[in-house]
């Protein structure tokens, strides 16, 4: 049987986490469909079409579906899952809102935030913020499954050639709406997806002084992010937090600036390639898990960075 | 208006977890036990809804062995009115805990749910979800602030580049993130009060629920080792140790 995977996607582009998405559910069998529910989004089917190793894409286009209510999708995607052994999903705010509705409507259970594909059947997930890994069967006929987008390498955007085919079913389950949004707008590259991230902490004394980040990440084309501390102090707003209870990354490199490394914060960063570490306390425990420590002021030591690097 | 707040009995946040020698599962004997943080703030929620004249009665539902009890009376403390303990061997799987709580909203008639978006063990963030489902209720999950409006809620939510506002018809199911609200500690009284408030006890087949195993744990284990590496004494070293060792400049 087929494998369904649901796009993350704004109706004119494909999101980044579709593709770690592909790339999971291909390890689960052959045979890979991408379903593109929204409203006006055939430039995002377009792009489903062009991702390499995916066979079939699904467009359900209805205005019941333009800003992905759970409620909607949920309807949608369990009337589709009779045809799939598999439904996939990126962990994103997403696919954690609507898929543990499908999975409750089909009445099995959900593998959340998966992190391996040990066989068709059988997956390993962090538990414990990470800080332990369970290895977990699923007995269900069909396995509803969300990605840890972080653990799997993106599929390539183009060289597919995908049948494109329309889905007529309109589930408007009339019970809930879309009232609006506040998107963080930034020139800057979207945390779990940039090459490189440079992320502050409680050392960073107030928001202000997140500018001396902003300066190294322009010269890196980097993302700032900041720890959970930082967020709670009210220095930056809660979507740039990184960690177990914010956004899990692993860019090629991370530089975390006055963090003292927190489990929850280790949790969400702790797979990034390269992690530098500057801090004055040189018992802080993100040394730990750093491959370069400086314990060092932060506020004579970011300036001089920007200015070498 | 009635409102139900779920809470899970989990690992205090600060306990370091440790994976049992025989890779069975994480050791939890004689380890600290505390209320799920994000269902604390949960009761929070509801508590503040009574204080503000909008939810007339705060029902606590706990599922567990008779240990769960402990965090039903913290939430009594907190100021939720009585509980109700659904009384299991073990930690049942999200979506029998979801089968289970449906029953209790079956017998309640809440007008609001109030739970946790996820527990800090299983980490699965589904079980708000899942009981949305199968109630046929809206959802607004991973909420930053919740207002009541009439007969509808209007939530906002904590989606990954910002803020979204959703508006559900109300009886509806609220999952909390952790900026909903700053959770209060309860006090020697509220703590002495708590303990005669009701709390009642059921079991699943009370309910008419089966369990059913859809997921076998295989194995838990600790997770990859990171090794530190090495002590830089400049940005200098740093920037040539980024550059030429590294290679990720």
């Amino acid at each position: 049987m087929a494998i369904l995977v649901i796009a993350e996607h704004d109706n004119s582009t494909l999101k980044g986490a579709t593709l770690n998405a592909v790339t999971a559910a291909s390890q689960m069998g052959a045979d890979l469909h991408l379903l593109v529910a929204g409203a006006g989004c055939g430039a995002a089917a377009e792009a489903a079409a062009q991702v390499a190793g995916v066979a079939k894409v699904l467009v359900a286009d209805n205005a019941a579906y333009e800003h992905q209510l759970a409620e909607n999708m949920g309807k949608l995607v369990a009337e589709l899952a009779k045809d799939y052994s598999h439904i996939v999903s990126p962990a994103t705010t997403t696919g954690k809102n609507f898929m543990p509705r499908v999975a409750a409507l089909l009445d099995v259970a959900q593998l959340s935030d998966i992190t391996a594909v040990e066989s068709e059947n059988t997956f390993q997930r962090p538990i414990y913020a990470g800080n332990a890994i369970a290895t977990v069967e699923s007995m269900d006929a069909v396995k509803v499954i969300t990605v840890r987008g972080t653990a799997f390498d993106a599929a390539a955007a183009e060289g597919g050639s995908a049948a494109v085919e329309t889905v007529d079913a309109a589930h408007d389950a009339g019970i809930s709406s879309f009232v609006g949004e506040e998107m963080a707008q930034s020139d800057r590259p979207e945390l779990t997806a940039a090459d490189v991230i440079i992320s502050g902490g409680r050392g960073m004394g107030n928001g202000e002084n997140f500018a001396l980040l902003e300066k190294v990440a322009d010269k890196l084309g980097a993302a700032v992010g900041a720890s959970r501390a930082a967020v709670d102090a009210g220095f930056v707003p809660n979507d740039m937090q990184v960690g177990q209870t914010g956004k899990i990354v692993a860019p090629e490199l991370y530089i975390a600036v006055g963090i003292s490394g927190a489990i929850q914060h280790l949790a969400g960063m702790k797979d990034s390639k390269i992690i530098v570490a500057i801090n004055k306390d040189e018992e802080a425990p993100i040394f730990s898990v750093a491959d370069y420590g400086l314990v060092a002021d932060l506020f004579e030591a970011v300036p001089e960075l920007e200015q070498k690097i | 208006m009635k409102v139900l707040v779920t809470v899970k009995r989990v690992i205090d946040y600060n306990v370091k977890v440790r994976v049992k020698s025989d890779n069975t599962d994480v050791d939890l004997a004689n380890v600290k036990m505390a209320l799920n943080p994000f269902c604390e703030i949960a009761v929070e929620e509801a508590v503040r809804l009574k204080e503000a004249g909008t939810a007339s009665e705060v029902v606590v539902v706990s599922i567990g062995p008779k240990t769960c009890q402990e965090q039903i009376r913290t939430a009594l403390a907190l100021g939720a009115d009585r509980g109700i303990q659904i009384e299991t061997e073990d930690m049942p799987e999200s979506l029998n805990v979801a089968k289970l709580l449906a029953k209790v909203i079956d017998e309640e008639q809440p007008g609001l749910v109030i739970m946790g978006k996820q527990a800090i063990d299983s980490d699965n963030n589904q079980t708000g979800q899942m009981l949305a489902a199968l109630t046929d209720m809206p959802q607004g999950t991973f909420a930053s602030e919740v207002k009541i409006d009439g007969d509808k809620v209007n939530v906002t939510r904590e989606v990954d580049g910002g803020l979204q506002t959703v508006a559900l018809n109300m009886p509806a199911i609220v999952t909390t993130d952790l900026r909903l609200n700053e959770p209060r500690y309860a006090s020697l009284p509220n703590i002495m009060k708590a303990k005669r408030k009701p709390l009642d006890v059921k079991t699943p087949a009370d309910l008419g629920v089966e369990l059913k195993a859809h997921t076998k744990l295989l194995k838990v284990t600790p997770p990859a080792e990171r090794q530190a590496g090495i002590m830089v004494a400049s940005v200098d070293e740093l920037v040539d140790k980024l550059k030429n060792e590294a290679k990720v400049l």
